[in-house]
């Protein structure tokens, strides 16, 4: 591979008239990636459980703010709500499920080996995918409502060079910036509310949060309900850009790097490995090499294998703190 | 008032560890427990905090009182809704959260407006100078001492009625431990709280309380006026580290030094 040779290799391997536009493709697609990943780094944070189920609440929930904007066949829609009312919807919903799960999947398990619970989380990836299938049929729906028709095209000037402009589909954009607003949003209350206050004591200790009168599992049923809410919306982004199917579930694949990039216990960096995930994925397109090119799925992995090589706590992190 | 019933203790089902425990903390007063390592101090602490549950563990007979009600049922955060904050064994601070959360972190279960919140925290601060320097920085980084600060100060935040510590000299240098003695002496003095404190270090332990339990395998094997205790034969071999072999004469004594021998097998 000539993938770390420098100089002019590198002319030989990318084409460089395609990096700019890649490089924003992949900025772009990175914050949804990243905002999936924020949501199963919410549960590890509280729980120390990893949510194998996450990809699978994405999934469901595109499939229920397909459902409720009435995208069923014609005689089974049973509401007609405009998207906005449809994602509000869905979202509520999947709190619910969230929670659901948590009261009655998660917490008669309290006190047993961490990973009889993340088998749990795998079950329910299951449960979720057949019920999936019985409501709503396995087939794939591209008819997400969309904000914009895919032929929207925002031309950002770019005098001289890459023809003249870089082109960014309006959907891409708009994900990216929804999916950026929702994160911040979700960052801002975990560190500058009580009740973040009260998430972020719980995932530092369980025993010392509750000496303090915090009710853990009431923080531990909040952190399923947000992140059913995080992967609700993550999956009407992807949904935007791609229709609805069962196959929605696999974008977990690409958060699980995404997630071990930033550090595994940081929300920001969960945001961010999104980031690079993204990067990888579009600068590999912009190579000569059409075996590299095909290479998009194993990318960020490579990447992860780089960095952990260099920061085995990935590149956010918390170090362990060692003193007496 | 605190008052334990004997108590009997059992963890996991079969791990038999309180064989019938019974105390009492009068309100405003500072009792003490002393005993050996896996006496069962700890456990009986957990058991008045309710966080015995969280570890498997049970009471099964007896009861705990607090006020006349009864809260050996009760989950953790009811019971400090009611009053009563234990601060864990070996300082267990919220170590990448700041100083200041950490202490806000302890009022999280009141429903208190931020002004009030603030004269709270200055209080803390007031009882605790060096902690209003640190107020940003990262909880775990700091020493020993400081850290044992912020514990006492964020169960302050709770605006306890009765505080169960559980070792807070523990690995801290004589100096340190006084002046934290000297602390939690002044919190009660002013503030009323009273105060259960398990401690290995007698000296500091009795001459801070009125009243002293002592504690082995399980049961309360000795009680009475701490001064009284600080002047027993036994107390002074093993926990103060005093040795008078010409108190040991009475029949009293004599039956003391069979229980002594107990307490080293
Ligand atoms: N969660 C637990 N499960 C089983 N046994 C326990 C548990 N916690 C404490 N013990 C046992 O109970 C006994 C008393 O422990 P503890 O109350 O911590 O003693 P102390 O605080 O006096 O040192 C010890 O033998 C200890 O091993
Ligand atoms: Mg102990």
């Amino acid at each position: 591979m000539r993938l770390f040779s420098s100089g002019g290799a590198l002319n030989t391997f990318l084409n460089w008239s395609l990096v700019p536009q890649q490089f924003v493709t992949g900025i772009l697609n990175g914050g949804t990636i990243g905002l999936i990943a924020l949501g199963i780094v919410l549960i590890y944070k509280s729980s120390e459980v990893f949510n194998f189920a996450h990809g699978h609440l994405v999934m469901f929930g595109a499939f229920l703010t397909w459902w409720f904007s009435g995208g069923a066949e014609a005689g089974g829609e049973l509401f007609n709500l405009p998207l906005w009312a449809a994602v509000v919807a869905a979202l509520v919903v999947s709190m619910g499920i969230g929670l659901l799960i948590e009261r009655f999947a998660l917490r008669p398990l309290t006190g047993q080996p961490l990973l009889a619970i993340m088998l749990m989380t795998l079950g329910m990836a299951q449960l979720i995918e057949g019920v999936t299938a019985i409501l709503f049929g396995v087939q794939l729906k591209s008819n997400f409502p969309a904000l914009f028709s895919p032929s929207d095209v925002l031309v950002i000037p770019f005098p001289g060079a890459f023809g003249n402009a870089i082109r960014l589909k309006y959907t891409l954009v708009a994900t990216f910036i929804v999916a950026l607003l929702a994160a911040a949003l979700f960052i801002w209350f975990f560190n500058r509310t009580k009740t973040g206050l009260a998430m972020r004591a719980t995932a530092e200790s369980h025993e010392v949060a509750r000496s303090v009168g915090i009710n853990v599992s009431r923080v531990f049923g909040l952190s399923w309900g947000i992140a059913g809410c995080i992967a609700t919306l993550g999956g009407v982004l992807l949904a935007t850009l791609t229709g609805v199917s069962l196959n929605l579930s696999t974008v977990v694949l690409i958060a699980f790097p995404a997630i071990l990039l930033g550090g595994l216990d940081s929300l920001g960096g969960a945001l961010l490995g999104g980031f690079a995930v993204g990067l990888a994925q579009a600068l590999v397109q912009a190579s000569q090499r059409i075996e590299v090119r095909n290479a998009t799925e194993i990318a960020p992995y490579i990447l992860l294998l780089v960095v952990l090589l260099i920061r085995p706590e990935g590149l956010f992190g918390q170090k362990r703190i060692e003193r007496v | 008032m605190l008052h334990i019933n004997n108590i009997e203790v059992v963890y996991s089902d079969v791990i038999f560890v309180l064989r019938g425990v019974s105390l009492s903390v009068r309100d405003g007063q500072i009792v003490s427990m002393l005993g050996a390592n896996g006496a069962g101090k700890s456990t009986t602490l957990k058991a008045i905090s309710g966080l015995l549950r969280a570890q498997q563990g049970e009471v099964t007979r007896g009861s705990v009182e607090w006020h006349g009600e009864r809260i050996d049922n009760k989950t953790p955060d009811e019971i400090v809704r009611m009053g009563i904050v234990q601060m864990l064994e070996g300082r267990p601070l919220f170590q990448h959260l700041t100083v200041e959360e950490n202490l806000r972190a302890g009022a999280l279960f009141r429903t208190t407006s931020e002004a009030s919140l603030g004269r709270d925290l200055d209080e803390v601060y007031e009882y605790f100078p060096r902690l209003l320097e640190f107020r940003r920085r990262t909880a775990g980084y700091l020493s020993g001492g400081e850290q044992q600060m912020v514990v006492i100060g964020r169960a302050l935040m709770a605006k306890p009625k009765l505080m169960l510590l559980d070792e807070p000299s523990l690995g801290l240098a004589p100096l340190l431990a006084q002046a934290i003695f000297q602390v939690i002496r002044r919190i009660n003095a002013e503030s009323g709280v009273s105060m259960l404190i398990v401690e290995q270090n007698a000296h500091v332990a009795l001459a801070t309380a009125a009243h002293a339990y002592v504690m082995e395998s399980g049961r309360i094997v000795l009680n009475g006026p701490a001064e009284q205790l600080a002047q027993n034969a036994d107390i002074k071999n093993f926990y103060l580290g005093l040795t008078q072999a010409d108190e040991r004469k009475s029949y009293r004594d004599a039956k003391h030094y069979k229980r002594r021998k107990r307490w080293l097998g």
